[in-house]
Order: C-alpha cells, then structure tokens, then sequence
C-alpha cells in the first residue's frame, strides 16, 4: 500500500506555489484583515488566544527569556521622526527626552499571529511534514507527527511559531494549570507535549465544528457563522475573519477594496486608483513572497495626512 | 647505501628533537624508511596493540570523564525538556546543530585522504590514511548524536524515514533535513564499509601472528577467510577503488546537503548560493586540522614514529594550508557577496556578526581560522610537534566557532527587530554535551587502535618495498623507474 502510495501520489508534491487560493473545489480560503486604524493594542485577542487555545503561561523569567507561548503578539513600535534641523525646535526636541521616539503620536501597534502563507516557508522544510496547507488555505500543525527538529521556526520570517521548551502540564516540574486551573482547558484543543512546535491556528477547532454543521446542510459556512477568539475578543471590531471566496464576507470585500491579491507579492498600497482614495492594504514581508493570508490595513496618522 | 634526504641544510630541518628524546634518525626519510623490514613492520603494529604508552589509559579515563559529563547533561535535558539547554523562541538552534556541521566536517578529512589520495596515487598517505578513515566514521557517529540530543523528540526521529506503514505517511522530500538523514546515514554505511575492506588484509596478518585469546576468534572471524593468493588481492584491489571512488561522491555531496540546511532557508544570512563548496572546504580544513592533532596523539601514544614520520607530517601540514587558503578565499566571496548583495536584511546580519553582541567571537574566529594558519607556511614550523598540536587544536576551535557564528548571530537576528534577540548564551547543558562529544569521539579512536591496526601495514610494505627499490637504484647509480603503484 505504501508503495504505491509512493509511486501515485507525487502530483502533490508537483504543485506550483502559490495556490492563488484555496484550490477551488472546497469553497473555503480562511483569511484574515487587521485594521490598524481601528486597533488599539489593548492585548484582549492575546488574552482570548491563551483562553481558547490552552497557551502556557510560562511566566516572566522565561517570557524575557524568550520562551513565550503568545500564538498572537502585539508588537509595539514607536514613530521614528527625523531630529529637527531648526536649532530652537531641535533643543526643545532634545530636552522633552523624546530622543527618536514621538510620544505624541503614541505607539504604533502590530497585531503579529501565523500568517497562514500559501507558500510558506515552513511546510517545505519541515523533514516529517508535520505542518501542511488544509484545502481551505490554513497552515496546519500536526502535533502528534512533530519531532522538534524546529526548522520551521527557522524558516519562518515572521518568527511566529513556538516550540514547547518544557511539559508545561507536567505537576513535577512545570505546572502551569495546578488546580483548579486545569478546569479552564477548553476541551476542544489539545494540551501540547514537550518537544513539539505550535501556532496560530485560525481556531481551527471553531472552524471545523461550523464546516461539519455546514456539511450536513449541504452548503457553506455562512458569513458571521463562525469567529476566530481573537476576533470575538476585539472590542473595536479591528479584526475580520472569515472565508474569502465568499462575496459576503467582510474580509474578502476588504481585500477587494484594498486591491491586495493574494497571489501577488507587490500590492497597489498608497496607489490612487479608481475612486481615488489610498490604498491601506499591505501584508507584511511581501517581498519574500510567502504570500499569507493576513492583510493589515495601515494606520493612518494626522502627518500623513 | 645512502639516505634520501631532501634538502642539503639538514640544521635547518632539525626540529624533530624538540620533543621527546630518543627521536630516530629517519626522521629525516622521506616517508618510509628502506631500512624497515616487512618482518618489523607487523611485529610494530601487532606490538602496539599490546602495550602502548600509560598515558593511553589515563586518556582512556579521561574520555569516559567527559563522556559521563556529557550523558548527565543529556539525562537532565530528556528529562526536563529542551528548554533547560536555553535556547529561545528565536534561537532555535544552538550549539548541537553548530556542533553537528563541525563533526561532519571533521569526517572529511578520512575521506579525503583514504579516497581521493588513493585515486591520485599519493604515496606518502599510506601511514595515516587507515586511522584517518577511522575518524570519518567515527565523527559521523559523533555527529549523529547531535541529532539525536537536538530533537524535541527523539524518540520519534524514525518519522524522518519514509518507512512503510499503515497511515501512508512518508516524510517531507523537500525538507534538507531528510536529505541530510539519507546523505549522513548512507555516507556512514559506505566509510564503515570501505574502513572494513581495507583492513581485511591487515586482520588476516593478525589473525596469523596473535595465537590465542579473543582477538585471535575476533581476527579470525573478521578476516573473512583472507589467504592472501593472487585472486584475493585482485578482487580486494578492484573492491577497494570502487568503494573509494564511491565514498568521494558521498564526501562531496555529503557536506553540500548540510549546507542546504541553511542555504535552502530564507534565514538572511543562511541564504546563501556560495555554502556548499564553502561548507565542503571548511569540512576538508578542519578535517586535516583534527588529523594532526591525532597524528600526533598517535605517534607518541602507540609509538608509531617511524611510520608517522616527520616526512609524512609535513605533507599533511602542506595539504592543510593549501586548503586553508582556499577556505579563507570561499569565506571572503561569501562577504563580499553579502556586501555587494541587494539583500538589506542579509547585509545587515553581516554588520552584525562583525559589530554586534558576537563580534568577540565572530573576530576571533576570523584571526584563528584565517591568520593562525599562516604558521604552517613556515618549513620550521612544519614539523615542529608542540606548535602543530596547538595549532591544529587552535584551527579547530576556529572552524568550529565558525560554524557557531553561522547558527548563533544569524538567527538572533532577523528580518525585523521584533525578531531579533542577542543574549541567549548557552546554558552548561550544550556546552556539557559538547565536551562529551570530544570525549566520544576520542574514546572510539582510542579503542579502535587499541583493536585494529590504526597504520595500513600491507600499504607500509608497499611503500617499503618502493623505497627499497629506490635505495637499491641509487646505490647502483640507476635511475628507479619504479613507484609504489
């Protein structure tokens, strides 16, 4: 069986990056858009993410040491302006202490999770093929297939994956859930084992419930059916989720409106095209050609204005 | 009968008592003495068995030292999780990958010698190439561990083989590490089986000189019947040159696949074309460097000074420095290439690599891999036994800090800052593994010349035999029309 499984299936080692999408006959193509606009870096879909998807909270020692289990980071990075050339402003910007940075203008906030890239840099690498592209265009972790060679981690530009340094169920050594807390494990997610690499995985849990529901139906899922925690954690709606080859949905009418393709590594940002009105668009390390399934909407600042 | 000495200010070369009274006159021969009869050349190696040096077993217990050191290192780790090694989220690999490029590489060097030197008919290979083959072996059973003590977890590494089973599973063709996992695991088979057939002839010898005890049953198992008549050695003649030239394509590909590893990914300063044959010459450098640290070790230890000889030692010093300089050009192009390169993210980790958290090491490991080698230029310093072993030892060191300086900064640094993280030191943990692996790679050389001949003795009386013929013909004022092949 195993052989002629090697001699039949190489065509899925043939495919040709990027997909441009989903491959068509599923109907689904998970995507996601950030509007930095809207975001206020409030940490809440961090904090939803730990709560839905069993993240150890590893502590500060080992979060400063660079052991954390944040699936959604906000990374935080403040507006760089030139130093002024006018000898006046230039003390008055010397002695406010602002240095480089301009806390007038507050923070810029990035709401950083697995960006699901249609090529991802990760799947090629990984010797076991334990992460792998879904039909419905999400990067998939195979837990159980793992075995911590970490070269994913490597690869991927966005450094957004994280390997279990430790069992962090383990009451001998590092309980993170002692009791009572192991009561709040959502029970639709595994507890990962030491040694294995995990991320961002869209919810799949969620996702997979809402198709299965929608298969008995013999339709699709339906635009609002199904939220990611992240997204429903949002209290400012800055997070859209949904399926993107649906015409109702929110995300693919945003990636419309942008003029971000997902097949296409240069975005028509700050383009005025048709109605005029700048794009925001973007996705981040484009240039690589990872080609993810994240659009971030730039925030716009009363400067650029 | 006259000597052939090889340049007329014998004062000049006079070094080889620096070290070690009682250093023999043919020092000064060119790499084997005609002197020699085949008769001394099995009872030296057949004795050095028997009674080396005391110091080989203070060695010994050294060895199983470190390697205890090592194993503890390795139980808490197993035990408690990777985490304890302390790595991060950023710099995912660390020491042990460092580590396992450096064994590789040191597995080349074997290679090189037994195989592309036998194909080109070098002669004076013929005293070290069997021990040099030896450490191909063993390095990659070295570097091997590294794997082992690398992974989340171990106890699945049998994933990466793409065995038959009943999910249809296979592993990940596209990923460098199953090519790494085919390439090492076939380049070991070939260079055990190529340091097995070599010895066949040498095993019978034994076989026939050691009258009782269990090396007699060993030998006489091993040697496979050997008789040593006209069909065997056609038929071992014919073995041996295909295996070798097999086991270069295997030497060269070898160090190219593990390059992928990092060429293959978009890691800035992984990425890039010039690795293989950078990576492949850097394996064959350091390689030569850890072959004069055991020729010497060798040499005192199990008193081969007649066979590793001072001749021998020179060339192997030669052959070190040429690729030395062929290393530091491939090092300097992969700069330069960076420099000139439009890659911003990949220019910047090279800045950082020479000013950033790891500048110390990245400078000292440019002066020793680069500059220290210039020493073995020098004739005087050739043979100077003290020198050449600290030398050899200070290269590898270099060519190892090499490889750590390619794994370390290049992941601490990366695309963007968010990314980037500079003070992740090892913890004892890899530094202990580390150690142990020196301790294990030692202790198998040692058993192994303990055990088998770690000098050819049917290619010294070849050699032997060339020589003769030589002195004869120059003492009857003949031109010797005839080699050693």
């Amino acid at each position: 069986m195993s052989i002629a499984n090697l001699l039949q299936n190489w065509s899925r080692y043939r495919d040709t990056h990027p997909y441009g999408g989903a491959k068509p006959h599923m109907g689904y193509k998970w995507a996601m858009a950030i509007d930095m606009d809207i975001c206020t870096g409030c940490n809440a879909c961090s904090v939803a993410c730990y709560a839905e998807n069993n993240l150890a909270v590893v502590g500060k020692e080992k979060f400063l040491n660079g052991k954390s289990m944040h699936w959604l980071r906000i990374e935080r990075y403040w507006h760089d302006t030139p130093e002024p050339t006018d000898p006046l402003q230039l003390t008055a910007y010397t002695a406010s202490g602002a240095g480089k940075h301009f806390p007038d203008q507050g923070a810029h906030f990035l709401p950083i999770m697995c960006q699901h890239c249609e090529a991802a840099p990760c799947e090629t690498v990984c010797p076991v093929g334990a992460t792998n592209h879904t039909q419905d265009g999400i990067n998939s972790q195979i837990y159980n297939r793992c075995v911590g060679s970490r070269y994913c981690l490597v690869n991927c530009p966005y450094k957004v994956r994280y390997f279990n340094w430790y069992n962090y169920q383990d009451p001998a050594t590092e309980n993170v859930w002692p009791e009572p807390l192991n009561q709040q494990l959502n029970p639709d997610v595994t507890v990962r084992s030491k040694g294995v690499m995990e991320k961002c995985t869209f919810c799949v849990q969620r996702l997979r419930a809402v198709m299965v529901d929608a298969r008995t139906e013999e339709r699709l899922v339906r635009e609002g059916e199904v939220q990611t925690a992240c997204q429903q954690a949002c209290m400012a709606g800055a997070i859209s989720f949904g399926n993107m080859l649906n015409p109702d949905s929110r995300v693919g009418k945003q990636w419309i409106e942008q003029g971000v393709n997902i097949a296409l590594d240069v975005q028509s940002k700050n383009e005025h095209v048709g109605d005029n009105t700048p794009k925001r668009g973007y996705r981040i390390l484009e240039n690589l050609r990872p080609y993810p399934s994240v659009m971030y909407l730039e925030q716009v600042r009363e400067s650029s204005v | 009968m006259t000597l052939k000495i090889k340049d007329d200010k014998p004062f000049l070369r006079d070094t080889s008592k620096m070290l070690w009274d009682g250093e023999p006159a043919h020092a000064e021969v060119k790499d084997m003495s005609p002197h020699i009869s085949f008769a001394q050349i099995t009872s030296d190696v057949v004795n050095s068995l028997e009674n080396p040096r005391p110091i080989y077993w203070w060695a010994i217990a050294v060895c199983v030292f470190m390697i205890a050191v090592g194993v503890a290192c390795e139980v808490y780790q197993y035990r408690t999780g990777l985490g304890v090694s302390n790595k991060s989220n950023t710099n995912v690999w660390g020491v042990y990958i460092a580590s396992f490029v450096f064994w590789v590489g040191v597995s080349h060097a074997g290679t090189l010698l037994s195989a592309l030197l036998h194909l080109t008919h070098s002669d004076w290979r013929k005293s070290v190439f069997r021990y040099a083959e030896a450490m191909t072996t063993f390095a990659l059973m070295t570097a091997g561990l590294f794997v082992l003590v690398h992974l989340g977890r171990m106890w699945q590494v049998y994933y990466v083989m793409p065995y038959p089973n009943e999910r249809g599973v296979w592993s990940n063709f596209q990923s460098p590490l199953v090519w790494d996992m085919f390439v090492i695991g076939t380049y070991l088979t070939c260079s055990s089986i190529f340091l097995y057939t070599g010895m066949i002839p040498d095993l019978a010898v034994f076989r026939d000189n050691i009258h009782d005890g269990w090396r007699k049953k060993l030998y006489t198992f091993l040697a496979m019947g050997w008789q040593g008549t006209d069909r065997h050695w056609r038929n071992f003649r014919v073995a041996y040159l295909t295996l070798s030239v097999y086991l270069i394509i295997l030497a060269v590909s070898g160090h190219s696949v593990v390059s992928s590893d990092f060429a293959m990914s978009q890691q800035p300063g992984f990425h890039i074309t010039s690795f293989p044959p950078y990576f492949v010459v850097g394996a064959l450098y350091s390689g030569n460097a850890a072959l004069i640290t055991v020729f010497i070790v060798l040499r005192f230890m199990f008193r081969y000074e007649q066979y590793l000889n001072m001749d021998v030692l020179r060339k192997l010093v030669r052959l070190t420095f040429a690729l030395a300089m062929i290393w530091t050009y491939l090092h300097l192009i992969e700069m330069a290439t960076v420099w000139y390169g439009h890659d911003t993210a990949a220019r910047d980790q090279l800045y950082f690599k020479a000013t950033g958290a790891y500048a110390g090491w990245w400078w000292l490991f440019n002066f020793l891999a680069i500059v220290c080698p210039w020493v073995m230029a020098f004739r005087r310093w050739q043979t100077n036994l003290p020198v050449q072993m600290v030398l050899s030892l200070l290269l590898n060191v270099g060519m190892w800090l090499e490889r750590w300086m390619i794994v370390a900064p290049t992941l601490g640094h990366s695309h963007y800052p968010w990314t980037f993280d500079f003070d992740q030191w090892p913890s004892f943990v890899q530094w202990g593994i580390l150690f142990a692996s020196f301790g294990w790679f030692a202790l198998l050389i040692l058993i192994f010349c303990k055990v088998f001949p770690a000098v050819s003795m049917y290619e010294l009386k070849e050699l032997n035999y060339a020589r003769k013929v030589e002195a004869h013909h120059a003492l009857v004022g003949e031109p010797a029309t005839k080699g050693a092949h």
